[in-house]
C-alpha cells in the first residue's frame, strides 16, 4: 500500500531548531550604555511604514515606527486638498477570490485580517481621504503596531560599528534630543516638500498646499496655474465652474493616465478641463518652461507674465517691464490673472539626513526621490531602505511603485530580503512535481496581485530542480535583482528558470499614443506577443542571467534576453484559464522549454504506457506511480474512449514498426495516445 | 559468361531509341538449311532457330508470330532462323513428327534451351522466354519469401533490387521486365516471382496482374534493417520500367538556388513535375528532413528539390513554402502555401483540394494542430463541461463556512480549481462517490474550490490540485494518498469508520476479528486484517505499532490486543510476543510475523508487504504498487478468468522459488480493457489467449513470449524461464526507452519579436497608416509562422 505523506510523525524537527536559533537570537550586541537599540526602524507611520510595521510584527522583529503627528497617515489629513483620492476602491468584482480582488483594490493594505479591507470603510469608488486616516488608524490600532507617535526624528546619522549587522548603526535623533539606535533603517517618509520652482515673482504664487479650496474665492477671476499633474487638475476641477478662465502652464504635454498605463498620470477622474479646453471654452492648456518666466505685479495687483529674459535687461519699474506682447502682439498669455496657483508636486525631504548617510538624490528620472537599488536599499548606505511613495525611482512612470497598491507589494518584496539577509530565513517558496508546473503559473497569473500591480517590477519565478523533475515556486521578486537571486533570496538557481511577468505591449503606452486605435486586441494564439493589453509574459532562462545582462539588456526589455520567451494572449476579461487559448500553448511552450512531455493522463494511459515503455510521462511518473493516478469516471471515459480507443491503443502497437521502416527514419518520441497528427513531420513545413 | 556477349547493348543506350528502333523494322524470317544454319552461327552470338520439316506449311499461327519477333529479337543481338529439316540433311535437331517440332536457343554452337512451340504462343512469349534463358543470371527466379529475403540480405550495402511479380512467364509484362533485364539487369539484381502468396506476404494490397518494386537495398547498412521498397504505380511497361528506374537512379533530393523555372531535371523529360520545398538558412536541417520526407513518398511520381531562398536571386512570394512546376513545357511555375505536407502528395498525385495562396486570407493560415487539444483529460473534461453534475449532493465550502463545519462535523474535503482539467475530472469521480454513499456515510462530503477561495486553500497548505483531506474529530488533517477515483476513495472512507488499530478486548473478539467476522462490511475493502499481539508492559512497541496502525489508516484493518491473556493467541498462531498476525480473508489463513524492535516505518512496511498477492491479478489500480518491487514481470494474459490448472502452475513453480526474480500476475483483459493496447504493442497483431510474457521493464524493456504452442504447466514454464535465464530466448520485442519529448513545437515568440524588430515596429498600426503597412504585416505574420516551426 501507498506510504502516505505524512512528514512529522517520527519526531518534530521543529522543536531542534528553535533552541538552535535561540542563541544566535540571543548574540545579538547587548546595548551596553548607549542609546536605545531596535533592530528596525521606520520613519514614518504612513501606508508604507505601517505595511512594514505589520511585517516585522508578523516576524517577530524588534522594530519601532517613528511618526512626528499623533495619529498615523498625516499626510491624508491635508491631502489631497479636494479630499478625493484618486485610487480606486472596487467592491464588487463578481469574485470571491480575495488576492483577484485585491487587484482592484487600491487602497488596502496587506494583512491577515479580512476586516482591514478598505471596502469597509468606504463606499464611494473613488473614496474621501478622511476614510484613508480613519483605515491607517485602525491599521496601526487593531494590528497593535508599535508606533512611537509625536516622535519628530530631525537627525539621521551613521555610527560605525563592527559589531553592527551592516557595519553601522543608524543614529536618530529626536524632537526632544533623544537617539535611537537602529540596525536597519526603514525610510518611509514619502514625499513631504513641495516643489517650488524659483523664477523672478514666483513669491506671487499661491501653493497647492495652501490655496483656498473654497471656489467662491475664485468667482469671476483669471487663474493661472502653473504644473499639469493631478494636483493641478484637482485644483481646476474644483474651481472650473466659476472663474472666468482658467490657462495651466507646464514645460512638457499633459500626459494621460489611460494612454500611459501609469496611475501617477492624469487621471480621467480630474481631467474637466480638458473638455473644456478642447470644446473652445475659454480654458487652455500652455507648454513652457518655467524656468524660462517671471511673474510681474502691475499697477492694478494683476499678474503679468513675461520672461526672465526681459527682465534681466536691466533695472525697471514694475510698469517699464517689457511684455512679450509688446514685441509679440498676439502672445498667449498676455491676459492679466487674478491668480498664479503653483501645483508642482512635491520632493522627498533630505534634510534630515546626515552626509554621512549618502542618501543622494537624482535617481534616472526625477531628482524628487533618494536613489535606490532595485532591492529599495540606498545606493549610499547599506541597511538603508526606501520605502512607500519615496520609493518610486525604481519604477517612476512604469508601475505602480509610488502608490499603496503598489508599494504594499514591495515593502513585504523588502521584508523578504531582510528576512534572508538578517535571520536565515530563504524567500519563501512552495515545492512542486513538474507536473505541477503549468497549473502552479496559471494559478499565480490569475489571482496574483502583486505581479498585476507591479507589472515589470515584482515578478514571479520558478528554479527548476535538477533535470526539471521539479520546482521551487517563489513569488514577488524584484525583478532588477534577477542576477543576485541566490544571495538574496537564499535558494538555488543552477539548472534554470522561468520568470512570471506582465507586461503591456510595447510601444502601447505613451502619451502621444492613440489606445483605442482600430484592431488593438489580439485573439490569436499565434499572435499573442503582439498582445497590448496587460498581459503574463514568461521567460525562460536556462542560465541565471548576469548582472551585466540585466543592466545591458535590450531596450524596451523588462528582462533580459531569455533562451525562450512565451506571451499569453491579452484576454478582455483577464481571465487566462481558456484551455485551448491560454493553458495549452502555454503548456507546449514549458514543454519545449524542459524538452518534455507535460500533458496529464488518466490512470488507464499511464498503465498502459508503464508497460509499453521504459519511461513515463512525469504526469504519471508523479501520480500514477505513486499510486495518486486519475482514474476518471465512467463517462469521462466513454468519452475518452470514443476519440482514443482502440485506434489509440493501435497507434501505440504500430509505432515500433513504423519508426523503424518508415519515411521518417530515426525513432520517434514514445507516442501519445490521443490525437497524434498521423504525420509529425507536417509542422515543420 | 552469357552477359559479356551483350556488350553493345550497355545501360548507357538510350532505352527510347531502341524501341522505335525496332517497331519500325521489317526485316523477316531467314529460311536456311540445317547445315547452312550450323555454319552461321558465330561463337558468343545467340541464335534462335525452328526446326521444321520442309513439307510443313509455309504459314502458320507460330511462324507469324515468330516473324514478328525477329526484329525485336535481333534487337539484342538475337539471329532468328528458320530451319527447313530436308532429307538429304538430317539433324538432330530435326523432329521426327510433325508435331514435335520445336524451337532451339543456341549460344555460339552450344544448345542452351529448347522451347515446344506451344510455350511460344505468342511474340511476348517468344520474347520472354529467351530472355529469360539468356539473363538467367541476371534475373533471379524465386517462389518463397525466404528467397526474397535471403537475395534482399545478401545484397544490403551493395546493390538495389528490381523486384516484380508477374501472374505468368511469357506475358507482356513478363516480356517488359526481362527486356528491363536486358539493359538493366548488371546494375540491379532482378527478382522475379510468379507466387502471389509472395506478393501477399510482402504486403502488397489491391494486387494485379503485375507488379513493379524497386527495393532500395545499396544504401542500408544495418543489416537488420529492411529495405526501403517504391512500388511503381504505372502499368507494368517497357517504357514505364524506364522511367521508373531512371527516377530511381535519380538523386533522391537536390538542392537548388536558382529560378524554379529554370531548374532542369531528369524528371522534366520523364514527364514528370518538380516540387521545389522553399527553405531559408534558419530552417534549412528541418526543411531539408521534410523535404526528403516528401521525396521519398514522391518518388517515381515527381521530382523533389530543396529552393534556398536566401541565395536566391529572383523574388518568390514571400509565404509561399511550395513551388509547383509541371512537366508541360511552358506551363507557369506555381507557388503555393501548404501547411501540410499530406497535401504536397495529394497535389502531385493529383487530388486537388487544395489551399491555393491568397494574399488576404491569412485568418486561416495557422498550422492547425498546435491548437488542438492533446491532452486527454484537458480534452475530456472540456468536452464534458455542459454536463450538469448533482454538485449538491457535496457540500461547497467557503471561507465563512469552512472552519465551522470541519469542527462541528467529520469531513472529507476536495480542495480543487475550477480551472483545472484534473481537478474537474476528479470532481466527477468525488460527485459519484457522493451518489454512492448518500445518506449512509457519516462523513460530510465537502469540497472548495481553490479558483475561489485561494487564501483558504493556502491556509489549509493547499497548494496543489487536486487534494483531499480528511478532518475528523479535531485532529490534525490527514491527506489522502490513493488513487484519483472513486472507489479507492471509498474505501478510504469506509476504512476510515473504524479508529485504527482498534482496541481488541478478548480472546473471542480477537478470533472474530481474525476471521473477518467482526468487520464483516469493510472486509471486502481490506484484504488483509493486522492484529499486533503485545504483552500489557510492551508499552514503546504498542505505541510504536499504534502510530503504523494511524498511518495506514483507511488502506488497511488494524488492531492491537494487549491483554493478560494475549498468550493464548500467541501460543494458537506460533508467534512470539510482540507479533503481527496477518489474516488473508480471501484465503482464510492467518500467519504470524515476529517484529521485535521494528520500529514506525518496519512495521509500516511489512504490514504494506504482507498486502501483495502472491499471483495477483493486475489491475489499472494495483499495478503501481507491484512496479516498486523492481522485478521483471511475469503476465499471464487471460480473457476473462484465468484456468484454474495456470494458477496452479505458477503457485507451484513460486513455491519451489523459481520465480523469485519476477513478480508473477495475470491479466484479465476482460476487467482491464487495456491489455489489449499492451498486447497489440509487443506482437502486432492480437494474439490468440491465453499467454505469458515477460517484460523486463526496469532493466532493458526486452519483453519475452513464452511459445503460444506450448502448454502453459509447470514443466514447460519452468524450461522456458530456464532458458531466458541463460539468454538463449531473444525478445519478440524491446519497448522504447525514450523519454518523452513534448508532442508538439511551442510557438517562437522570440524569433517572431527578432524578426519584427528587424523590419518594423511591433505595435499593430493604427488605421491611418494601416493601409501602407497592411502588405508588410501580411508577410510579417507569414514569416512568423515559418519561423513557429522551429523551435530553439
Amino acid at each position: 500500500m501507498s506510504l502516505l505523506a505524512a512528514a512529522g510523525l517520527w519526531g518534530p524537527p521543529g522543536l531542534l531548531l528553535t533552541f538552535a536559533l535561540h542563541p544566535a537570537l540571543c548574540l545579538r550586541p547587548a546595548p551596553t550604555s548607549g542609546p536605545p537599540h531596535r533592530d528596525y526602524c521606520v520613519l514614518g507611520a504612513g501606508p508604507a511604514g505601517l505595511q512594514m510595521a505589520y511585517f516585522l510584527q508578523r516576524a517577530g522583529r524588534d522594530y519601532a515606527v517613528f511618526e512626528r503627528a499623533p495619529r498615523p497617515g498625516s499626510f491624508f489629513t491635508r491631502y489631497p486638498r479636494h479630499r478625493k483620492l484618486i485610487s480606486i476602491n472596487k467592491r464588487h468584482t463578481g469574485k470571491a477570490n480575495a488576492e483577484f480582488n485585491l487587484r482592484h483594490d487600491w487602497n488596502s493594505l496587506l494583512s491577515h485580517d479580512p476586516r482591514l479591507l478598505f471596502r469597509h470603510y468606504s463606499s464611494a469608488y473613488f473614496p474621501d481621504a478622511g476614510d484613508m486616516v480613519r483605515y491607517l488608524d485602525d491599521f496601526a490600532d487593531r494590528l497593535g503596531l508599535h508606533v512611537l507617535y509625536n516622535t519628530t526624528i530631525a537627525h539621521v546619522t551613521l555610527n560605525k560599528d563592527r559589531q553592527a549587522w551592516n557595519g553601522h548603526y543608524f543614529l536618530l535623533t529626536d524632537q526632544m534630543g533623544h537617539a535611537h539606535r537602529c540596525s536597519v533603517l526603514l525610510v518611509a517618509t514619502g514625499l513631504s516638500v513641495p516643489n517650488q520652482v524659483d523664477f523672478p515673482g514666483s513669491e506671487y504664487t499661491e501653493g497647492y498646499e495652501s490655496v483656498s479650496v473654497d471656489p467662491k474665492d475664485f468667482e469671476g477671476q483669471n487663474v493661472l496655474i502653473l504644473g499639469r499633474g493631478n494636483s493641478a487638475f484637482e485644483t481646476a476641477e474644483n474651481i472650473l465652474g466659476v472663474t472666468n478662465f482658467i490657462h495651466m502652464l507646464s514645460r512638457s504635454r499633459v500626459r494621460l493616465s489611460w494612454a500611459t498605463h501609469y496611475v501617477g498620470d492624469l487621471r480621467a477622474i480630474n481631467n474637466g478641463l480638458l473638455d473644456t479646453y478642447q470644446l473652445k471654452s475659454l480654458d487652455g492648456l500652455l507648454e513652457s518652461d518655467l524656468t524660462d518666466l517671471a511673474i510681474v505685479k502691475d499697477r492694478e495687483g494683476k499678474f503679468r507674465v513675461t520672461l526672465k529674459f526681459f527682465l534681466e535687461e536691466g533695472n525697471q519699474s514694475t510698469d517699464a517691464i517689457t511684455l512679450p506682447q509688446d514685441d509679440n502682439d498676439n502672445f498667449a498669455m498676455r491676459v492679466a490673472y487674478d491668480r498664479v496657483i503653483r501645483c508642482l508636486g512635491w520632493n522627498f525631504d533630505f534634510s534630515i539626513f546626515d552626509k554621512s548617510l549618502r542618501l543622494s538624490s537624482g535617481g534616472e528620472f526625477s531628482k524628487k526621490y533618494p536613489l535606490v537599488k532595485a532591492s529599495y536599499e540606498s545606493k549610499g548606505s547599506r541597511g538603508l531602505f526606501v520605502l512607500g511613495t519615496a520609493s518610486h525611482s525604481v519604477d517612476y512612470r512604469k508601475s505602480a511603485g509610488g502608490f499603496i497598491h503598489g508599494f504594499r507589494y514591495t515593502a513585504r518584496a523588502v521584508h523578504r530580503l531582510l528576512e534572508h539577509r538578517h535571520h536565515g530565513v530563504a524567500w519563501p517558496s512552495t515545492e512542486h512535481p513538474v507536473s505541477q508546473l503549468t497549473s502552479s503559473i496559471v494559478r499565480r497569473i490569475n489571482e496574483a496581485s502583486g505581479l498585476y500591480q507591479m507589472f515589470g517590477v515584482l515578478a514571479d519565478v520558478v528554479l527548476l530542480k535538477e533535470n526539471a523533475t521539479a520546482f521551487e515556486y517563489l513569488e514577488e521578486l524584484p525583478v532588477q535583482m534577477l542576477a543576485q537571486l541566490e544571495t538574496i533570496t537564499g535558494r538555488r538557481a543552477r539548472h534554470g528558470l522561468f520568470v512570471i511577468n506582465m507586461e503591456y505591449g510595447r510601444n502601447f503606452s505613451g502619451p502621444d499614443k492613440d489606445v483605442f486605435f482600430h484592431d488593438r486586441s489580439v485573439g490569436h494564439t499565434e499572435d499573442a506577443w503582439q498582445s497590448n493589453f496587460l498581459h503574463p509574459v514568461i521567460y525562460y532562462y536556462r542560465h541565471l542571467p548576469t548582472e551585466q545582462e540585466v543592466r545591458f539588456r535590450p531596450a524596451d526589455w523588462a528582462l533580459p534576453r531569455p533562451t525562450a520567451i512565451h506571451h499569453i494572449v491579452e484576454d478582455f476579461l483577464t481571465d487566462w484559464t481558456a484551455p485551448v487559448g491560454h493553458i495549452l500553448p502555454l503548456r507546449r511552450f514549458l514543454e519545449n522549454c524542459l524538452d518534455t512531455d507535460l500533458r496529464s493522463f488518466y490512470a488507464e494511459s499511464c498503465f498502459l504506457f508503464a508497460l509499453t515503455h521504459q519511461k513515463l510521462p512525469p504526469f504519471c511518473q508523479q501520480g500514477y506511480l505513486r499510486t495518486q493516478g486519475l482514474v476518471g469516471t465512467e463517462s469521462l471515459r466513454r468519452h475518452g474512449e470514443e476519440r482514443r480507443f482502440p485506434q489509440g491503443y493501435a497507434t501505440v502497437g504500430r509505432r515500433r514498426e513504423d519508426g523503424a521502416q518508415g519515411p521518417e527514419g530515426g525513432p520517434l518520441a514514445p507516442g501519445p495516445p490521443l490525437l497524434q497528427p498521423h504525420d509529425s513531420n507536417k509542422e515543420e513545413l | 559468361m552469357m552477359s559479356s556477349s551483350f556488350n553493345i547493348y550497355r545501360v548507357g543506350i538510350s532505352f527510347v531509341m531502341m524501341c522505335i528502333f525496332y517497331k519500325s523494322a521489317v526485316d523477316s524470317l531467314s529460311e536456311l538449311s540445317p547445315q547452312k544454319y550450323f555454319s552461321t552461327l558465330q561463337p558468343g552470338k545467340a541464335s534462335l532457330a525452328y526446326f521444321c520439316q520442309a513439307d510443313s506449311p509455309r504459314t502458320s499461327i507460330f511462324l507469324e508470330e515468330l516473324n514478328e519477333a525477329v526484329k525485336p529479337l535481333q534487337d539484342f543481338g538475337i539471329s532468328v532462323a528458320k530451319v527447313n529439316c530436308v532429307k538429304e540433311e538430317t539433324s538432330r535437331y530435326c523432329g521426327k513428327e510433325k508435331d514435335l517440332m520445336k524451337v532451339y536457343l543456341f549460344r555460339g554452337n552450344i544448345l542452351l534451351r529448347e522451347f515446344p512451340t506451344d510455350t511460344l504462343f505468342d511474340v511476348n512469349a517468344i520474347i520472354a522466354h529467351v530472355l529469360f534463358a539468356l539473363l538467367f543470371n541476371e534475373v533471379k527466379y524465386i517462389t518463397t519469401l525466404e528467397d526474397l529475403q535471403n537475395i534482399e540480405n545478401s545484397l544490403k550495402g551493395k546493390a538495389n533490387i528490381a523486384f516484380s511479380y508477374v501472374r505468368a512467364i511469357g506475358t507482356p509484362e513478363h516480356r517488359a521486365v526481362m527486356e528491363a533485364a536486358f539493359v538493366y539487369g548488371t546494375t540491379y539484381q532482378f527478382v522475379l516471382t510468379t507466387e502471389i502468396a509472395l506478393l501477399e506476404s510482402i504486403g502488397t494490397e489491391a494486387i494485379e496482374n503485375a507488379h513493379f518494386y524497386f527495393f532500395h537495398c545499396k544504401q542500408v547498412l544495418d543489416l537488420t534493417q529492411q529495405c526501403r521498397r517504391t512500388l511503381m504505380e504505372q502499368p507494368l511497361a517497357t517504357l514505364n520500367i524506364h522511367r521508373f528506374i531512371k527516377t530511381m537512379e535519380a538523386p533522391l533530393l537536390t538542392e537548388v538556388a536558382e529560378d524554379p523555372q529554370q531548374v532542369s531535371t531528369v524528371h522534366l523529360q520523364l514527364g514528370l513535375p518538380l516540387v521545389f520545398i522553399v527553405s531559408q538558412q534558419a530552417t534549412h536541417e528541418a526543411d531539408r528532413r521534410t523535404a526528403e520526407w516528401v521525396a521519398w513518398r514522391l518518388l517515381g511520381k515527381a521530382g523533389v528539390l530543396l529552393l534556398l531562398r536566401d541565395s536566391l536571386e529572383v523574388d518568390i512570394p514571400q509565404h509561399a513554402n511550395v513551388v509547383f512546376r509541371r512537366a508541360e513545357e511552358g506551363a507557369p511555375v506555381e507557388f503555393l502555401v501548404l501547411h501540410d505536407t499530406e497535401l504536397i502528395i495529394s497535389r502531385v498525385e493529383g487530388n486537388t483540394h487544395i489551399e491555393e495562396m491568397q494574399e488576404d486570407e491569412d485568418e486561416d493560415m495557422q498550422s492547425p494542430d498546435m491548437d488542438i487539444q492533446d491532452d486527454e483529460v484537458a480534452e475530456t473534461v472540456y468536452r464534458h463541461r455542459k454536463t450538469q453534475l448533482p454538485l449538491e449532493l457535496t457540500v461547497e465550502l467557503t471561507e465563512e463556512t469552512f472552519n465551522a463545519t470541519v469542527v462541528a462535523s467529520d469531513s472529507i474535503v476536495l480542495f480543487y480549481a475550477g480551472w483545472q482539467a484534473v481537478s474537474m475530472a476528479f470532481l466527477q469521480s468525488y460527485i459519484d462517490l457522493a451518489i454512492k454513499l448518500k445518506g449512509t456515510s457519516t462523513l460530510l462530503l465537502t469540497r472548495v474550490n481553490c479558483a475561489d477561495w485561494s487564501d483558504l486553500c493556502t491556509k489549509q497548505n493547499v497548494t496543489e490540485f487536486p487534494v483531499v483531506k480528511m478532518y475528523k474529530e479535531g485532529k490534525h488533517p490527514v491527506s489522502y494518498a490513493g488513487m484519483l477515483g472513486t472507489e479507492d476513495l471509498l474505501k478510504f472512507i469506509l476504512l476510515n469508520r473504524i479508529s485504527c488499530p482498534v482496541n481488541i478486548t478478548s480472546v473471542q473478539e480477537a478470533e472474530e476479528y481474525l476471521s473477518g467476522e467482526l468487520y464483516k462490511d469493510l472486509v471486502p475493502y481490506s484484504s488483509v486484517s493486522v492484529l499486533g499481539l503485545f504483552s500489557p508492559n510492551m508499552t514503546i512497541a504498542k505505541e510504536d505499532f499504534t502510530k503504523a496502525g494511524n498511518y495506514l489508516r483507511g488502506f488497511v484493518i488494524t488492531g492491537i490486543y494487549s491483554e493478560e491473556d494475549v498468550l493464548i493467541l500467541s501460543n494458537k498462531y506460533g508467534a512470539t510476543l510482540p507479533a503481527l498476525l496477518l489474516a488473508r480473508h480471501k484465503e482464510g489463513k492467518v500467519e504470524s510475523i515476529p517484529f521485535a524492535n521494528s520500529r514506525v516505518q518496519d512495521i509500516v512496511q511489512i504490514v504494506t508487504n504482507a498486502l501483495l498477492e502472491t499471483f495477483p491479478e493486475i489491475t489499472v489500480e494495483n499495478l503501481p504498487v507491484y512496479l516498486r518491487l523492481q522485478k521483471p514481470l511475469l503476465i499471464l494474459f487471460s480473457d476473462g478468468s484465468i484456468n484454474p490448472q495456470y494458477t496452479k502452475a505458477i503457485l507451484t513453480l513460486v513455491k519451489e522459488k523459481h520465480l523469485d526474480s519476477l513478480t508473477p500476475c495475470w491479466l484479465n483483459l476482460k476487467n482491464t480493457p487495456a491489455g489489449r493496447g499492451i498486447l497489440q504493442t509487443y506482437f502486432n497483431a492480437l494474439p490468440p489467449l491465453p499467454l505469458i510474457v515477460v517484460v523486463n521493464l526496469h532493466s532493458g524493456g526486452q519483453v519475452f513470449a513464452f511459445p503460444s504452442e506450448q502448454a502453459i504447466t509447470e514443466q514447460n514454464l519452468l524450461l522456458w524461464l530456464k532458458k531466458l535465464e541463460a539468454g538463449l530466448e531473444s525478445p519478440i520485442t524491446i519497448l522504447p526507452a525514450q523519454e518523452w519529448k513534448p508532442p508538439l513545437p511551442a510557438y517562437d515568440f522570440l524569433s517572431m519579436m527578432d524578426a519584427a524588430a528587424s523590419q518594423h515596429p511591433t505595435r499593430k498600426e493604427p488605421e491611418c497608416t494601416k493601409e501602407t503597412n497592411m502588405q508588410k504585416n501580411d508577410k510579417q505574420q507569414h514569416e512568423d509562422k515559418r519561423s513557429l516551426l522551429l523551435f530553439f
